[in-house]
């Protein structure tokens, strides 16, 4: 676990902030909505950098404490310093976590090799589905941005699953007015997308602003690589990227034209869509 | 194309908005190429799916994400998507076109900061330019520019733009509503997109991306009166946290608050912060704040914070215009909830004034129900008085949606205050309730002290169907499980209290109807669960419960109508007892109904959990 720079300079440009404790106000207003209408909420963290902006936006949201556990679905490939981090974070600031994991699945051996969709299908998708389920969760945070990729984009703040945990990205719910979704059938549950509005340089940004603590996979150490989206740990690529601080790379992003999630094998062809429409995060 | 790489300091939302087909996509995609804004391999790997469809790659094809949608050739949904110009992060919300997707267009309007409504020059002005130019204005986006695309199609000539300009102009007219600018273009061939066209040297004014550069961003709210609507009372700890966002004017610490519709008082101890060193002193307009106050009153969510000389408006009726975007029409006397800013509350709609036809603005009258996609005037009711403002003084506060069993099915704005007969009642107890003087013991060490908190069950019905044995029946019941009740008889009150009134005098209900009011104010405010029956207003029960209810808010009212045939009970009423009163049964289900309301708690001996305002 790395924090940001002790010596970088604050001399942020006045929007810039603004502009980061405006995002702040929305998302911190979406998760006080979530925790209001939800009796049983749950939210996602993958150990990545805008999960743990998101976990860090719920302390702000509730001064300090945490009021509903954090859900990791493990699907056993993760980078194993990222299973170090997370519980290690969640013995320092006192986190209830829920580990769930598509156990089955496994035991039948499921890996990439057998098609990235159909593994992550089998481990991420139902291994939520399979953890939202034992638990009985109504609604579930998770710190997907719209800026990340065309499915993502489409979607809203409170947004709808069915019984199967499907997606119907065409007849959404209008949102409107801070007015949003929160009463639902039985059977069903919300996906609560706080960090919607963000870009990955205010998620950078305000990891700088407010000196929250990140894995360091991020960072390059000395090899000239450093990853730039964190998933499992054979469809995720490190980038060439000599970035060794949170100003570095702020600044490789600032001037980079490649897709956040190029090192994300998932995306290619129809990937994502087909993912997402079936209850993919 | 120029670079636009430098840091974005500043941000704004747009949304884009028209008819179908008039090329909103397209415009977007050239957006996005025109500033240097697209990723690499974005634009390649569309026109590989292009090659593999065996099509012509369209700049609108990058931002139609689901390949359905390409199939279809219309946009589903907001896509939101980021581009920096200037300085300036552009958030653009891709609202579609599609008739069938107002509701889509609608979510993205109204999170947007500016608009550019697109118009095509070969179409001309179309229903949902119209509509969509209706709408900007309802939803309160005042800041737009309108767009007349394709005019390659047209070869760039003047005449086709003006009467185009002409004609929209005039509509908008109609509602006062004036665009920024108006603007020829091809987005298609970037024609006054980015760059200045060559092909219409008659136009002078800005290129697209120039008026957008021209948008301000939403002046701030913070110098209008405070509203802190309620957002959530917390107590994870030793401070009990008032949240809620700010949606117009500031709070800081030392300030007398005033919450509406309850009318508590008390003063901000301090603005509570995680990660803030020095803790903030104010909070303004925008901002998601956490307050303490100097004294445990108990407010709930809903409730409107506000300074004393700057109140909301409190009533249980309003006028409205609102679009309705449910599968099931609007119908008067349906049920809905109505939220407003964190309000929620029963409401039905009654009165329908008229429908607007967004095509030429005509209103017709007397219909029944207001269709999907139709915006109408309404007068809608409260169950329960809520706070709220004109939506020509505050935005957030003066506007509401409609949820229709689990959706969002319709949104509007106030435009009119009604009044409703309880308003000079309502003002008297406001006045009372900011006069009133307190002891040192508070409705929370009483609650404390009698493990229960106030209120009022009212027995309302006929003659003779069982109201006084009935209330008897659960005074007792309430003191042998160690409550503290009273049987408030209004008999009591003629004998003594109203012992100087004429006979005349004696025979204005609303009067006596106060008076009793007022008595049980006063026992409510020991902490009493006050059991009472309409009896000395014979027939007019109506009436005076409604009015002991508005003296007596927020104290929470349960109210129990006994008749011996069925009939229609008043507003509001918790339990109907019709027929042969089984006593034990309705005993139990009004103590059931103090259990649900957090007046008592769960098991005897515990702390009721659920607070409610007093």
């Amino acid at each position: 676990m790395v924090s940001p720079d002790e010596h970088i300079d604050h001399n942020e440009g006045i929007e810039t902030v603004q502009h980061l404790r405006h995002l702040e106000d929305q998302s911190v207003y979406i998760l006080r909505e979530a925790y209001k209408h939800f009796d049983n909420l749950g939210m996602l963290w993958s150990m990545g950098k805008d999960s743990t902006v998101l976990l860090w936006l719920a302390r702000k949201a509730f001064f300090g404490h945490v009021p509903f556990p954090l859900l990791h679905v493990d699907t056993s490939y993760k980078i194993p310093a990222m299973i170090e981090y997370r519980d290690r974070v969640a013995r320092e600031w006192g986190l209830k976590l829920v580990v769930g994991q598509n156990k089955e699945a496994l035991a039948a051996g499921m890996n990439h090799t057998l098609g990235r969709v159909t593994c992550c299908t089998a481990l991420k998708t139902n291994g939520l589905k399979q953890l939202i389920e034992q638990k009985g969760y109504t609604g579930i945070i998770l710190g997907v941005r719209a800026d990340e990729e065309g499915t993502r984009a489409k979607e809203r703040y409170f947004s709808p699953r069915d019984k199967h945990g499907d997606w119907d990205f065409r007849d959404q719910p209008p949102e409107l007015w801070d007015q949003f979704k929160t009463t639902f059938p039985p059977g069903t549950h919300i996906r609560i997308h706080p960090l919607l509005d963000w870009t990955e340089i205010n998620i950078w940004e305000y990891i700088k602003y407010e000196n929250i603590p990140f894995i360091d996979l991020y960072l390059d150490k000395g090899e000239g690589t450093r990853y730039r989206s964190l998933g499992c740990a054979p469809c995720t690529t490190p980038i060439k990227s000599t970035a060794k601080s949170v100003d570095d790379i702020l600044e490789e992003l600032r001037h980079t034209t490649v897709a956040e999630r190029s090192g994300r094998a998932q995306d290619e062809g129809r990937g994502m869509e087909l993912l997402r429409k079936d209850g993919y995060m | 194309m120029e670079e636009a790489n430098s840091k974005p300091s500043d941000n704004l939302n747009i949304v884009i908005v028209g008819h179908v087909d008039h090329g909103k996509s397209t415009l977007l995609g050239r957006l996005y190429a025109d500033t240097g804004s697209l990723p690499d391999g974005k634009l390649e790997k569309v026109q590989a799916i292009c090659r593999q469809q065996g099509k012509e790659f369209e700049y609108a094809f990058l931002f139609d994400a689901f390949l359905e949608e390409q199939e279809q050739g219309i946009t589903i949904d907001t896509a939101r998507t980021f581009f920096g110009w200037k300085g300036r992060q552009y958030i653009i919300i891709d609202a579609p076109g599609h008739k069938e997707f107002l509701k889509n267009m609608i979510s993205g309007a109204a999170r947007a900061e500016g608009a550019l409504l697109l118009i095509d020059a070969v179409e001309g002005v179309k229903e949902q330019s119209k509509k969509h130019g209706y709408l900007l204005s309802l939803l309160g986006v005042r800041q737009f520019a309108v767009v007349v695309n394709k005019m390659d199609l047209v070869g760039y000539r003047q005449d086709v733009f003006d009467a185009i300009e002409k004609e929209y102009r005039e509509f908008l007219g109609q509602f006062k509503a004036v665009p920024q600018q108006i603007i020829p273009v091809s987005a298609k061939l970037g024609d006054n997109i980015a760059n200045r066209s060559e092909q219409m040297p008659w136009y002078s004014g800005p290129t697209v991306l120039d008026a957008l550069s021209a948008f301000r961003k939403e002046p701030g709210r913070s110098e209008q009166p405070l509203r802190l609507p309620v957002q959530d009372v917390y107590k994870f700890d030793a401070r009990r946290i008032i949240t809620g966002r700010v949606t117009a004017g500031r709070v800081k610490v030392g300030d007398s608050l005033v919450f509406s519709p309850s009318n508590k008082r008390a003063t901000v101890k301090s603005i509570e912060a995680f990660n803030i060193d020095p803790p903030p002193t104010e909070g303004l307009a925008g901002q998601s704040v956490g307050v303490t106050l100097d004294e445990q009153i108990f407010v709930e969510r809903g409730e409107v914070a506000s300074h004393q000389d700057e109140l909301p408006l409190v009533s249980t009726a309003l006028r409205a215009n609102v679009f309705w975007l449910g599968r099931k029409p609007l119908e008067r006397g349906r049920r809905y909830q109505l939220r407003v800013a964190t309000k929620e509350v029963d409401c039905e709609v009654a009165t329908i004034h008229r429908i607007i036809d967004t095509m030429d603005l005509a209103q017709q009258q007397g219909s029944h129900v207001v269709n999907k996609n139709q915006v109408a005037e309404l007068t809608i009711r409260t169950k329960t008085p809520v706070a709220f403002d004109l939506s020509a003084s505050f935005e957030s506060t003066g506007r509401f949606v409609l949820v229709d069993e689990y959706d969002i099915a319709g949104g509007g704005i106030v435009t009119e205050l009604v009044h409703d007969d309880q308003e000079f009642l309502r003002e008297e107890a406001r006045q009372r309730d900011f006069a009133w003087v307190k002891g040192q013991v508070g409705v929370e060490d009483r609650a404390q002290q009698y493990g229960h908190r106030a209120a009022i069950v009212l027995v309302t019905g006929g003659r003779h169907t069982g109201k006084s044995f009935l209330a008897r029946t659960i005074e007792a019941r309430l003191v042998a499980d160690g409550r503290h009740a009273y049987l408030l008889d209004g008999e009591n009150l003629r004998r003594g209290l109203d012992a100087d009134l004429s006979e005349g005098e004696r025979g204005q209900a609303t009067e006596m109807a106060r008076r009793y009011g007022e008595v049980a104010r006063l026992l409510v405010d020991t902490g009493l669960i006050v059991v009472s029956t309409t009896n000395p207003f014979g027939l007019a029960y109506i009436e005076a419960a409604q009015t002991i209810r508005t003296l007596v808010h927020p104290v929470p009212v349960i109210a129990i109508h006994m008749s011996k045939t069925p009939e229609e009970a008043p507003p509001n009423t918790d339990i109907v007892l019709s027929g042969p009163a089984d006593f034990d049964a309705a005993t139990r289900r009004i103590l059931d109904e103090l259990k649900r309301r957090g007046v008592l708690a769960q098991a005897i001996g515990a702390k009721p959990i659920f607070q409610y305002s007093i």
